[in-house]
C-alpha cells in the first residue's frame, strides 16, 4: 500500500535520510523505531511531502507521491498526525475537527465529529473549548481525531507517545488497536519500544537515516545486539 | 453641543472608508503573514474604478451597483497580483514578499496615471442621497448617515464569514498554522489567493464608497497607507471589532483635531497609537504574539565570515576608483556618486539592524532625515558652524533612535514594525506642521558645507571618507562580540538570555547605532544637497532603504550596500523615463521573483549550486544530529 524506495531528504545541507525503503501492506500497523535524531520525523515528513525527498520514491496505491504537494497527499487519504500535535489553539474542539473534516471516501470508515466523541470521552466534554485549554495528552487526543476527520486510509503517528502520562499512553494503545481493527493501517513513528510492540505487527529500524531493521518483533526479540545498538532501552 | 454632534456623526462616517481598507489589510496579513504595502494601491484603484462605473451606471442602483462591482474588480486585481507576484515568492525569507508589494505599487500608480490622467478626480454625489438633514440645528448629509448604517452591517457579514464559516474556521487555522491546514488536505494556495480577493475587495470597496465625500486622486494609496496601519495596530492584528473601533476612534478624533487643534491633525492619530501601545502592547482586542510563531521560514541563517582576500582586494581597488574619480572630470558623476555613497551608508545603517539584528524596522528614514534636520536647524537657527552641525546631527538622530528604541523594543515581530513606522511618521508630521520651526513643506534651504569643504571635490572626499568609514565601521561592529551578541538575540533570543546576554539592551544598542549611522548619512546628505525637505523622513524614504537591503539580501553582509548602489544606478537611467516608476516596479517584480534571496544571497547560492553539493556532504554527517533536533523543534520551522 505504501512504499518508499532509495529515499534522500535532507534538511537544508544536512544529509538525513540515506537511501531509506520499507513497505507497509494493507492492514498492517508497522513502527518505525530509532533513537532521537536518526531521522523518523523526516520519513514521516518525506511521505507527507512537508519535506521533499531529493531523490527516491514514495508510492502509495500507485500513485507518486513526491511530485505532489502536501495537500494533495492528504487528499489522496494518508492522515498525519504530527510529533508537536500542533492543534489550532485558537480554535475550539469543534472547529479544529472541522479543519480536518474532508468528504467521505468510498470503502473506508466515515468518521464525524460524534463518532469521534464517542471515541474520546474527553473531548466530548469540552468541545467549546479552546485548543489551548487542553492537557498534552488531551491535545494529542485532538490530533488525531482532527486526522481521523479526514477518513484516512493510512495513518501517520510521529511519536504520539512522548511526553504522555502512561494511562494515556495505555488508551492510546487501545485507540490504535481499535483503528487497525477496523482495518486502518498505521504507521507509527516511536522512541517507545514496549508501546510499538502493543499495537505494532512489525519493525522497522533505522539509525543516521539508513534502515538497520526490518522483520517482526519476535525476530527482533532474536536479536538482542540490534535492540542495544540502535534502541535506547 | 449640536456641533459636537455633527462632528461625531462626520467622524462616524469618515469611519466608514478606513474601516473597510484596514479590515482588508487586517486579514491579509492574518492569513499570509505578508504586510502588504500595496494595499493603498488597490484602495486607489477602487476609487478610479468607481468613478468610472459611476459614469456609466445611472441612477442610485447604478450607483450602488458600481460600488458593488468596484469590489469584485478590484477584487480581481488583487489575485492577480497575489498570483503572479506573490505566489512564486511566499517561501523567501520572511517580509521579502513586502519588497514584491512595493513594486506592485510603483505598477500601479503608473497604470492609474495612464489611464485615469493626472488630474485629481472629484467624486459624483450619491443620487438619493444628495441632501442634508439637520440634527440639533446641524446640516448632517444623508450620504453620512448611510455610511454610518452601512458600516456594522459589513463588519457582522465579515465576522459572521470568519467566525461562523468553514473558510472563516480554515482562514482562522491557517493564520496559526498553514503548514499543519495544507497537511490536512486544504490547499491552501487556493485559500491564500481567496483571502487576497477579499482583503482587496474589501479595499476597493473603501476606495468606491468614499468618492461622495472625496475624490479619486494619485497620492490616495501613500495617503491612507499610514492610517490603515495605525487602526490595525491600534484595533490589534487580526481583530475586526478592533479594527471598527480603532477608525472610528482615529476618524472622530481627526474631526475633532481639524477644529480645534488644526496644526496637530496628522500628529494626533500617531500620539494616540503610541498611547495605546503603551497601555496595551498589542492594540485595544489583539493578543499577545506567541514567541517563535512567526520564526523564521526557510533554511536556517548562515554564519558571517570575515572578507577574503580577494574580496579585501576587490573593495581596495574599488577605494581607489572612488579616490580618483575626481580626475575623470565629470561633475554629474561625482554628484551620482555622492548620492550612492550616501544612500549605501543608510542602508547599510538599515541592514545592520534588519540582517543582523532581525529587527525589522519600517520607520528607517526617520533617524536619515532627522540627522539631515538637526544639522539644518542649527545652521538655520543658531548659526552653528558646519562641523559642530555635522557632529551633532548624527547625536540627535542617536538620541531620536534611542527613545524610539526604547518604546519599540517593548514590542515584537509586525507590531514592532509599526510602531517604529507609526513614531517616524510622528517625527514627519511634526516637522511637516511645525511651519515656524522647520519651514514645514518649504524645508530648509541654504545650508552649506564649510568654507574648506566647499569645492565640489572635496566634499566629494569628504564623503567617500566619511560614507566608507561608516559603512566599514558597522561591518566591524557585526564582527565583534557586540555583533555575536546582537545575532545571538535575533535567532533564539530565550537562548541567548541563558548564556547570560541582556537581548532587549543589546538590541536597543544595535537600534540606536544604526540610527546614529543614519544620522551620518542625513548630515552628509544635507551638506551635499544645500537643503531638507520632510519626505527626507517620509514613509517613501524608509520603504527605500527597506527595498534595497531585500533585494541586495538580508542574510548576505554586503546585502545592503549592494542593493543600495544598484538601485541609485538603475533609478537614475529609470527616472529619465515617462513612466520610470511602471519599468521600476516591474525590475523589482521580477528581481524579486528571480532572486527570492536577493542579489548577493542569489548569486552565492547559484556559485554554489554550480560548484556542487559533493563538498557539503562531507560536512553533513556530523551536522545530522543538530539538523534533526531543529526539525523537530516546532518553533524554527512554522
Amino acid at each position: 500500500m505504501l512504499e518508499l524506495s532509495g529515499v534522500n531528504s535532507f534538511y537544508g545541507k544536512a544529509h538525513i535520510l540515506r537511501d531509506l525503503g520499507f513497505s507497509l501492506n494493507a492492514g498492517e500497523v508497522v513502527s518505525l523505531l530509532g533513537r532521537n535524531g536518526a531521522g523518523k520525523t523526516t520519513t514521516v515528513k518525506s511521505i507527507m511531502q512537508l519535506v521533499k525527498p531529493d531523490s527516491g520514491s514514495v508510492m502509495f496505491d500507485g500513485e507518486e507521491l513526491t511530485r505532489l504537494p502536501t495537500h494533495r497527499v492528504a487528499k489522496l487519504g494518508i492522515g498525519y498526525v504530527p510529533e508537536e500535535r500542533r492543534i489550532f489553539t485558537d480554535l475550539t474542539i469543534s472547529e479544529n475537527l472541522e479543519v480536518g473534516r474532508q468528504p467521505p471516501r468510498p470503502g473506508v470508515f466515515s468518521w464525524t465529529q460524534e463518532i469521534l466523541f464517542e471515541l474520546f470521552p474527553n473531548l466530548a466534554e469540552r468541545r467549546t473549548n479552546r485548543g489551548k485549554a487542553l492537557s498534552g495528552g488531551e491535545q494529542q487526543m485532538l490530533s488525531i481525531a482532527r486526522t481521523l476527520m479526514g477518513n484516512p486510509r493510512l495513518l501517520l503517528l510521529d511519536e504520539p507517545s512522548e511526553g504522555i502520562a502512561p494511562v494515556i499512553v495505555e488508551q492510546m494503545a487501545h485507540t490504535i488497536l481499535k483503528l487497525k481493527s477496523e482495518g486502518l493501517p498505521v504507521l507509527l513513528s516511536e522512541q517507545n519500544l514496549h508501546f510499538a510492540r502493543m499495537v505494532s505487527d512489525r519493525a522497522v529500524i533505522i539509525e543516521g537515516g539508513l534502515k538497520k531493521f526490518d522483520g517482526s518483533f519476535a525476530e527482533l526479540e532474536a536479536q538482542p545486539e540490534i535492540r542495544d545498538a540502535y534502541l535506547s532501552v | 453641543m449640536g456641533l459636537f454632534i455633527a462632528q461625531l456623526l462626520t467622524g462616524l462616517a469618515n469611519a466608514a472608508t478606513l474601516f473597510l481598507v484596514a479590515s482588508g489589510l487586517s486579514l491579509i496579513f492574518g492569513v499570509t503573514r505578508i504586510v502588504n504595502f500595496a494595499h493603498g494601491s488597490f484602495y486607489m484603484l477602487g476609487a478610479f474604478i468607481g468613478y468610472s462605473l459611476m459614469q456609466v451606471l445611472p441612477g442610485a442602483i447604478g450607483f450602488w451597483a458600481s460600488v458593488l462591482l468596484t469590489g469584485v474588480l478590484v477584487g480581481l486585481i488583487g489575485v492577480i497580483v497575489e498570483v503572479l507576484v506573490l505566489r512564486p515568492v511566499y517561501k523567501a525569507p520572511e517580509l521579502f514578499q513586502l519588497v514584491a508589494t512595493f513594486g506592485v505599487i510603483l505598477v500601479i500608480q503608473d497604470l492609474a496615471l495612464m489611464v485615469w490622467g493626472a488630474e485629481d478626480l472629484l467624486g459624483p454625489r450619491a443620487p438619493g442621497l444628495k441632501g442634508v438633514v439637520r440634527i440639533m440645528d446641524e446640516p448632517i448629509p444623508l450620504y453620512d448617515l448611510a455610511l454610518i448604517a452601512i458600516t456594522p452591517f459589513v463588519l457582522f457579514a465579515l465576522w459572521y464569514l470568519i467566525a461562523r464559516t468553514r473558510v472563516g474556521v480554515l482562514v482562522r487555522a491557517a493564520t496559526q498554522d498553514r503548514e499543519m491546514v495544507a497537511a490536512l488536505g486544504v490547499n491552501q494556495s487556493w485559500l491564500f489567493t481567496g483571502v487576497f480577493f477579499l482583503g482587496a475587495a474589501l479595499a476597493g470597496l473603501g476606495g468606491a464608497i468614499q468618492l461622495p465625500k472625496g475624490g479619486a486622486d494619485l497620492l490616495m494609496d501613500f495617503n491612507i497607507l499610514a492610517a490603515i496601519f495605525v487602526v490595525v495596530v491600534i484595533g490589534g492584528m487580526g481583530s475586526l471589532p478592533g479594527a471598527y473601533i480603532a477608525a472610528v476612534l482615529i476618524s472622530v478624533l481627526n474631526v475633532f483635531g481639524v477644529t480645534y487643534l488644526p496644526q496637530s491633525t496628522l500628529v494626533l492619530m500617531y500620539i494616540v497609537m503610541a498611547i495605546v501601545l503603551t497601555v496595551r502592547p498589542y492594540g485595544l482586542l489583539g493578543r499577545e504574539e506567541v514567541v517563535g510563531e512567526h520564526g523564521q521560514v526557510g533554511e536556517p541563517e548562515r554564519p558571517i565570515k570575515p572578507a577574503s582576500t580577494k574580496a579585501r582586494v576587490l573593495v581596495g581597488i574599488l577605494l581607489l576608483c572612488l579616490f580618483a574619480l575626481p580626475l575623470a572630470g565629470s561633475h554629474f558623476l561625482l554628484i551620482l556618486t555622492t548620492d550612492i555613497i550616501i544612500f549605501c551608508l543608510f542602508a547599510a545603517s538599515l541592514h545592520f539592524l534588519l540582517g543582523l539584528g532581525g529587527l525589522v524596522s519600517f520607520g528607517h528614514a526617520a533617524y536619515f532625515g532627522g540627522g539631515a534636520y538637526v544639522a539644518g536647524l542649527l545652521v538655520v537657527h543658531v548659526n552653528a558652524p558646519m562641523e559642530l552641525a555635522f557632529v551633532l546631527a548624527p547625536l540627535g538622530a542617536g538620541l531620536a533612535a534611542f527613545i524610539i528604541g526604547w518604546l519599540c523594543l517593548r514590542l515584537t515581530g509586525v507590531y514592532f514594525a509599526m510602531l517604529t513606522l507609526a513614531l517616524a511618521q510622528l517625527l514627519w508630521s511634526l516637522v511637516f506642521q511645525w511651519d515656524e520651526f522647520t519651514g514645514g513643506d518649504d524645508g530648509l534651504v541654504d545650508i552649506w558645507p564649510a568654507e574648506w569643504l566647499s569645492q565640489a571635490n572635496s566634499y566629494f572626499y569628504f564623503t567617500v571618507v566619511v560614507g566608507v568609514g561608516g559603512i566599514l565601521l558597522l561591518r566591524h561592529v557585526a564582527h565583534s562580540p557586540f555583533g555575536y551578541a546582537l545575532r545571538a538575540s535575533r535567532d533564539s533570543q530565550r537562548q541567548a538570555e541563558a548564556t547570560g546576554i541582556n537581548t532587549k539592551r543589546v538590541q536597543w544598542m544595535a537600534f540606536t547605532l544604526a540610527g546614529t549611522l543614519a544620522g551620518v548619512a542625513g548630515a552628509l546628505f544635507i551638506f551635499s544637497k544645500g537643503s531638507v525637505f520632510p519626505n527626507e523622513l517620509e514613509i517613501t524614504k524608509s520603504f527605500d532603504g527597506l527595498i534595497v537591503v531585500f533585494l541586495g539580501g538580508v542574510k548576505t553582509l554586503s546585502g545592503g550596500v549592494v542593493g543600495a548602489a544598484s538601485l541609485e544606478l538603475v533609478k537614475d537611467y529609470l527616472t529619465r523615463l515617462e513612466y520610470w516608476r511602471l519599468a521600476l516596479g516591474l525590475l523589482i517584480i521580477v528581481v524579486v521573483v528571480l532572486a527570492p534571496h536577493g542579489i548577493v544571497g542569489s548569486l552565492r547560492k547559484l556559485r554554489e549550486r554550480l560548484s556542487g553539493r559533493a563538498e557539503d556532504d562531507v560536512s553533513t554527517v556530523t551536522s545530522s544530529a543538530t539538523a534533526t533536533a531543529n526539525l523537530q523543534s516546532p518553533e524554527s520551522e512554522r
